[in-house]
C-alpha cells in the first residue's frame, strides 16, 4: 500500500492545534505528511500511552531515518494490539521474535544492514518495561556493551499490563498490581526495590540515553531526531501511563504524565556517553500526592485513614530525582523564560540570522485541579 | 584440497567458503574452536563481507541470528549442550518464522550432573522444534553437510542443525578433503529470502496468529521438512556429482543385503559399529548397519526399506528417553509397525562414556541371539547403581547422587561429613 497522509478529524486537539504555530515550530505529529508508522484502528485499550508513545517515536525515527527504518517488536501489549495478523497496523518493515530478545534481534537486522552496506537503513527495537527492565535485560546490556547501531524504546507503563496488570522492575513502590496486591501491612509494591533501566544504560557509556513523556510531545520527537542523528546504541524511555493498569480516566494519560513529570516522580532528562546533559525543568512543582491520587493502583494510600507516611516516602524519592537531575530552576522556579533556557532546541533550528518572534506557548494542563 | 585439520577447524572453513553474513559466537565447549576459527577469519578479513558478533548468551546468538536472516543476511551460529537449551525458546522461533539460519550442534550431554563430553541428549531435546537435524559421521561429513545444509535451508526457508559429536569429531585432527571456493560457489547459490525486512516493501514478521491460522502454519512446517525428505538424496546426489565423494543423504546402509540383524546408530559410533561389523562377519556373522544421517526429517520409508530384509535390529543410541528408553528407537519401531521385527534398544556413551569394540561384540552377539532385555544400558556400573538405591532405600538423606557415584567408584577418595 503506498503513503497515506494523515487525515486529522479531531481538529480541536493539541497535536493538530500545532499547526497554528509558524512551521518551524511544529510538531512532526501535526505534519499531515508523517509516516503514521502505526496505523488507526489497532486493538489499543481507549487512552493507551504505549500506542501514543510509540507513534509519536517511531513516526519520528522514520522521519529522522528518511524513512528507512525497520523496527524489532518485543512480546507485549504494543505487538499484541498492534498485530493480529493480517491487521497489521505497521507501516515500517517489522518484526516480533519473542520477549526477551529485541534487543539482539535489533542487532542482527543492524549487522544485515552493515554486511550489505545498507547504512543507510536504520534500526530500531522497541518494547514494554516488563520486555526491557527484566525479561529483555541481558539481551538489552549485550546490544549495549557492545555498542551496537540500535535505538531501543522502552515504553514504561510501570509492569506487565498485557498479562493482567502484574508487578515488573519498573513497577513503583505501594502501587498496587495483581502480584503487589493491597493486604496486609504494607500494601501494594515494596520500597527499595526496581531498577532504573535510563541510568543503567548511562553506566554503559553508549552515546545517547534519554527519558520522555507522551506529556511532552515536542521533547519526545526531539530526543528521537536526535538519536537518529547519531549511531551506536541509543536508549530512549518513555513513560506512558495505563489507564488499565492504573487505574486512571482513558482521557487523563497525558495529564498523568504531565503529573509525573511536574511531581517529579519520573525526571525528563538526556545524557551522552554517560553524562547528564539536559534536563526538562518542572514549569510549576506540585506535590507527589497530585501524582498519585487520581490513580486507582494508589487508592489503598488515601481514603479514610491515608498512609502519609508511605506518601511522604514516594514524595521523598520525587526530591531525590529533583535534587539529583536539578528539575528545579533554583533562581525562579516559576519564570517561563528560565524554563526555556533549559528546553531543548526546536526540531528544525531555523536558518541563521533569524529569529523566533515568539516563543511557543505550552500548555498547562497541570492547571486543572480536581 | 587434503588437508590434516581438526575437525572444528575443518568445519569454520567450510562455512567461511558458503560465505556467511552474519556469525554469532558464545564460547560453549566442545564448539567453541569453530567460531574462534571463523572469528579470526573474519577479522583478519579473510572471509569478508562479514559480520561476527560477539554476544551475551546463547539465547542472544540464535536472536542476533533470527534478525540477521529476517534481514536477509546468510546467518549462522553454533553451539552445544547446555547453550542449546538456553536458546531453546529462539530455536523454535526461528523456525516459526521460517528462517534458514544454519547451526552446528557439537553435540554435547546436558546437565545435571554438568558433563562436557559426547552424547545426543542437547540436539535430540529440540527433536520437535521444527529444525532439521543432519548428523556426520566423519569430519569429512561435517564439512559436506553444512554446504548441503545452506543449499537446503535456503531452498525451503527453514532452519537446519548439523551435528556432530563434540571432541570425538569436533577436537579430532584427521584427513578432510577441504573444497574449493569455486566448487561451494558453483553449489551453493547467494541467499534470495523467501520474507525480507525491507523499507522499500514492508512487511510484518512474526506477527500474532490465532486459532484460525496457527494450525496451518505448524502443517505447512511440517510440510517443509517432507519437501526435504524428497530434497536431501537429490542435494547428496549433486553434491557428489560436483564434489565427487559420497556425503549426507537420508541414511547410509553398510552390509545389511544380507543381514539378519542390523545396528541402527546416529554420528561417529557408525565407525566403531562397522569395525566391529566387519569383525563379526569375518567370524560369519550376518550383521549390517543403517546410518540416520537425518534425524529430523526422520526417513521412516527409507529406514522401513533398509530393514526389510533383516529379522531384528538393535537402535544403540546415546540419548535417552527418561521413563521410556530409547529416542532414535522410538521413531525406528515407528518406521518398521507391523513388519514383524524384532527390536531392540541400547543406550550408549552417556556424556562421553567410551564406547568398546568389546562391549560391542558382546552387545551385537546378544542382539543376534535375541538375548537381550528390550532396552540395555550398555557397560552400566550396575554395582554402584545399587549401591545407591539401597542406600536410598536406608538413608531419608542420602545425600547428592553424582557425588555418591564418583564416591563409591572411588573416584573422590575421602567424604565429608
Amino acid at each position: 500500500m503506498g503513503f497515506q497522509p494523515v487525515k486529522f478529524y479531531q481538529t480541536g486537539t493539541f497535536t493538530v492545534g500545532n499547526r497554528l504555530l509558524t512551521p518551524d515550530e511544529r510538531s512532526l505529529q501535526s505534519d499531515e505528511g508523517r509516516s503514521n508508522s502505526i496505523n488507526s484502528g489497532h486493538r489499543a485499550c481507549q487512552g493507551c500511552g504505549e500506542a501514543l508513545g510509540a507513534r509519536y517515536a517511531i513516526d519520528a525515527a522514520v522521519a529522522g531515518s528518511g524513512g528507512q527504518l525497520i523496527a524489532a517488536n518485543a512480546t507485549g501489549c504494543l505487538e499484541v494490539f498492534s498485530t493480529p495478523y493480517p491487521e497489521s497496523s505497521w507501516q515500517l518493515p517489522w518484526i516480533h521474535s519473542l520477549f526477551g530478545n529485541t534487543a539482539a534481534v535489533a542487532t542482527g537486522i543492524a549487522a544485515a544492514m552493515k554486511v550489505k552496506g545498507k547504512t543507510d537503513i536504520r534500526v530500531v527495537a522497541q518494547g514494554g518495561d516488563g520486555g526491557t527492565t527484566d525479561i529483555g535485560f541481558g539481551c538489552l546490556s549485550g546490544m549495549f556493551e557492545r555498542n551496537d547501531d540500535v535505538l531501543y524504546i522502552c515504553y514504561d507503563n510501570q509492569g506487565y499490563m498485557n498479562t493482567g496488570v502484574q508487578r515488573s522492575s519498573a513497577t513503583p513502590p505501594a502501587a498496587r498490581t495483581a502480584t503487589t496486591m493491597t493486604v496486609g501491612s504494607a500494601p501494594g509494591n515494596v520500597f527499595g526495590q526496581g531498577k532504573n533501566v535510563p541510568e543503567i544504560a548511562m553506566a554503559h557509556g553508549i552515546p545517547y540515553v534519554a527519558t520522555a513523556t507522551v506529556a511532552d510531545l515536542r521533547d519526545l520527537e526531539y530526543k528521537v531526531r536526535k538519536a537518529m542523528t547519531l549511531h551506536g546504541a541509543r536508549y530512549i524511555h518513555i513513560f506512558v501511563p495505563c489507564p488499565l493498569g492504573w487505574g486512571t480516566a482513558s482521557n487523563d494519560t497525558i495529564r498523568m504524565a504531565r503529573l509525573a513529570k511536574e511531581s517529579g516522580t519520573f525526571p525528563v532528562f538526556e545524557a551522552e556517553y554517560g553524562e547528564v546533559t539536559g534536563v526538562l525543568k518542572i514549569r510549576h512543582q506540585l506535590p507527589v500526592e497530585d501524582y498519585l491520587r487520581p490513580q486507582k493502583r494508589f487508592a489503598h494510600l488515601f481514603g479514610e485513614h491515608p498512609h502519609t507516611e508511605t506518601i511522604a516516602r514516594l514524595q521523598l524519592m520525587a526530591d531525590r530525582n529533583i535534587r539529583k537531575y536539578g528539575l528545579l530552576n533554583v533562581n525562579n522556579a516559576t519564570s517561563d523564560d528560565a524554563i526555556f533556557d533549559a528546553r531543548p532546541p526546536l526540531l528544525n533550528p531555523l536558518p541563521e540570522g533569524e529569529e523566533v518572534k515568539e516563543r511557543p506557548r505550552e500548555f498547562h494542563i497541570t492547571g486543572r485541579e480536581n | 584440497m587434503l588437508k590434516q585439520i581438526e575437525g572444528s577447524k575443518a568445519v569454520a572453513e567450510a562455512i567461511g567458503l558458503c560465505r556467511p553474513e552474519v556469525i554469532c559466537a558464545y564460547p560453549i565447549s566442545p564448539q567453541t574452536h569453530i567460531v574462534e576459527a571463523l572469528g579470526e577469519m573474519v577479522k583478519s578479513g579473510a572471509l569478508t563481507p562479514c559480520e561476527f558478533i560477539n554476544v551475551e548468551s546463547e539465547f542472544a546468538a540464535m536472536s542476533v541470528a533470527i534478525g540477521a536472516s529476517a534481514a536477509g543476511a546468510r546467518a549462522y551460529t553454533a553451539t552445544a549442550s547446555q547453550g542449546l537449551l538456553f536458546m531453546a525458546e529462539a530455536v523454535y522461533n526461528a523456525s516459526g518464522l521460517g528462517l534458514p539460519i544454519v547451526m552446528t550442534v557439537a553435540n554435547r550431554a546436558i546437565g545435571a550432573p554438568i558433563n562436557i563430553w559426547n552424547d545426543h541428549s542437547d540436539s535430540l531435546s529440540q527433536r520437535d522444534s521444527g529444525w532439521m537435524q543432519l548428523f556426520a559421521e566423519t569430519n569429512q561429513e561435517a564439512v559436506d553437510l553444512h554446504i548441503q545444509a545452506f543449499r537446503l535451508a535456503e531452498e525451503l526457508s527453514m532452519p537446519i542443525m548439523v551435528c556432530m559429536d563434540g571432541f570425538i569429531l569436533t577436537h579430532a585432527f584427521e584427513r578432510v578433503d577441504m573444497p574449493a571456493q569455486q566448487q561451494v560457489d558453483a553449489y551453493l547459490p547467494p541467499f534470495e529470502p523467501r520474507q525480507v525486512l525491507d523499507p522499500a516493501e514492508p512487511v510484518s514478521i512474526g506477527a500474532m496468529v490465532g486459532p484460525e491460522a496457527f494450525m496451518e502454519v505448524r502443517y505447512l512446517a511440517h510440510a517443509k521438512q517432507m519437501q526435504a525428505l524428497e530434497r536431501i538424496p537429490q542435494l547428496a546426489a549433486e553434491f557428489k556429482q560436483q564434489f565427487g565423494r559420497d556425503s549426507g543423504g537420508l541414511v547410509r546402509s553398510y552390509c545389511i543385503e544380507d543381514a539378519d540383524t542390523v545396528i541402527i546408530a546416529m554420528g561417529s559410533i557408525l565407525g566403531t559399529i562397522k569395525d566391529t561389523v566387519d569383525e563379526m562377519r569375518a567370524q560369519g556373522h550376518k550383521i549390517g548397519v543403517l546410518g540416520i544421517i537425518s534425524y529430523r526429517p526422520f526417513p521412516l520409508e527409507q529406514v522401513r526399506a533398509a530393514l526389510g530384509n533383516c529379522r531384528r535390529f538393535l537402535v544403540l543410541e546415546k540419548s535417552l528417553a527418561v521413563g521410556m528408553g530409547g529416542i532414535v528407537a522410538t521413531d525406528v519401531r515407528m518406521a518398521v509397525t507391523g513388519a514383524g521385527l524384532k527390536g531392540f534398544t541400547a543406550i550408549a556413551g552417556l556424556g562421553g562414556r567410551p564406547i568398546l569394540k568389546s562391549s560391542l561384540h558382546a552387545l551385537f552377539r546378544k542382539a543376534q541371539l535375541e538375548d537381550l532385555p528390550p532396552v540395555t544400558f550398555l557397560d552400566l556400573d550396575w554395582e554402584v547403581v545399587n549401591k545407591q538405591l539401597a542406600r536410598e532405600r536406608t538413608t531419608r538423606r542420602s545425600g547428592p547422587v553424582a557425588e555418591n557415584i564418583l564416591y563409591d567408584k572411588g573416584i573422590v577418595s575421602a567424604k565429608f561429613g
